[in-house]
């Protein structure tokens, strides 16, 4: 009896060690999306200036796998993943969609994909965010993928990296078009 | 007369009692309707601002922080009661933006922990004092015996010399 009470601290000890050692190098910043399998919500984005075509629900539901990456020219990791962007698009070959999210001036998206690349499908301006807000987003850039059924399957918080690229999201899509 | 550290020292007092915490929520986001805005900003206090993440959107600058105060009001506005302001809220963000939990499964882990521990603390101080009053019992002093007695008796008594 009094051994097994002696021994009680040593298992709490390593109990707690083993939970901490798991979650080490765990990012807690990042929110689990309450929208996964969840429709993409109802929402009509007007274009970039000097382009005929915004970005509606319809878009993302429309029988095909897509992909919706939210992005702005002030927020520094989306230029940091564009490339990855631009990868993603030609490798996956599904239709990857841009939400400009609260630019300061409507053209500075524009200024931005002119100089970085375009390889959007389409683009849909939120400036007020609250398109942002309906997806849930609380830090740019974010990266949704969409089945054809118009549910949202998967969200990537941060700016994707090549591993991410290459071992989650477009295992992710391949997954969904099989 | 007054000593001038004692001035200070009211002065401080003073200071300390009219101030107030800067309020993160800007005029012109405020309602007209002082039933409503006071609605708002206890909501506001319920909601988690997930950029900074340990405050609560009615204490962050956050611009998201600002943009769900907006839309909070927005909805108050719109007749919802503050529980459907708050779902509308949670429907986007999870329960994580709740900076006090609902119960359910997968927070009864959460919520169960602190009685767990009170229970587990518990038993342990019970046992504990069991144990010493069952000591006290067992190990209590026995009389001492005729000849303990005598030989004590012996080294008590002052010496003869």
């Amino acid at each position: 009896m009094r051994f097994w009470i002696a021994v009680i601290p040593l298992v709490l000890f390593v109990a707690l060690a083993g939970a901490f050692l798991v979650n080490l190098g765990k990012d807690t910043s990042v929110v689990p999306s309450a929208l996964i399998d969840k429709p993409v919500p109802d929402f009509s984005l007007p274009p970039l200036p000097g382009r005929d075509k915004g970005l509606a629900r319809s878009d993302l539901a429309n029988g095909q796998v897509s992909v919706l990456n939210i992005f702005a020219s002030w927020c520094v990791p989306c230029r940091a993943e564009h490339p990855l962007i631009q990868r993603l698009a030609k490798e996956s070959g599904v239709a990857v969609y841009g939400l400009n999210y609260k630019e300061k001036d409507p053209q500075d998206g524009v200024i931005w994909l002119n100089e970085l690349g375009d390889p959007y499908t389409a683009v849909g301006m939120d400036i007020s965010g609250r398109t942002g807000i309906d997806f849930g987003v609380y830090g740019v850039p974010e990266t949704f993928i969409i089945d054809g059924n118009g549910r949202i399957r998967y969200k990537h918080v941060g700016p994707v990296s090549p591993d991410i690229l290459q071992n989650v999201l477009l295992p992710k899509i391949q997954e969904l078009q099989g | 007369m007054i000593r001038p550290a004692r001035h200070f020292l009211w002065l401080f007092a003073a200071l300390l009692v009219t101030t107030q915490p800067a309020l993160a929520v800007l005029p012109d986001e405020m309602l007209a309707n002082p039933v409503l805005e006071q609605r708002a900003r206890e909501i506001s206090k319920e909601l988690r601002c997930l950029v900074c993440q340990n405050q609560s959107i009615d204490d962050s600058d956050a611009d998201l922080a600002r943009d769900l105060r907006v839309l909070v009001r927005e909805r108050l506005v719109a007749g919802d009661s503050d529980q459907q302001t708050l779902d509308y809220i949670v429907d986007r963000y999870g329960d994580y933006v709740l900076l006090n939990p609902p119960l359910k499964p997968e927070t009864y882990i959460l919520w169960g922990s602190p009685f767990f521990l009170l229970i587990f603390a518990g038993v342990g101080v019970f046992a504990f004092y069991r144990r010493k009053k069952n000591d006290a019992v067992t190990n209590s002093p026995q009389a001492l015996s005729d000849a303990e007695r005598r030989r004590l008796d012996d080294l008590l008594r002052p010496s003869q010399d």
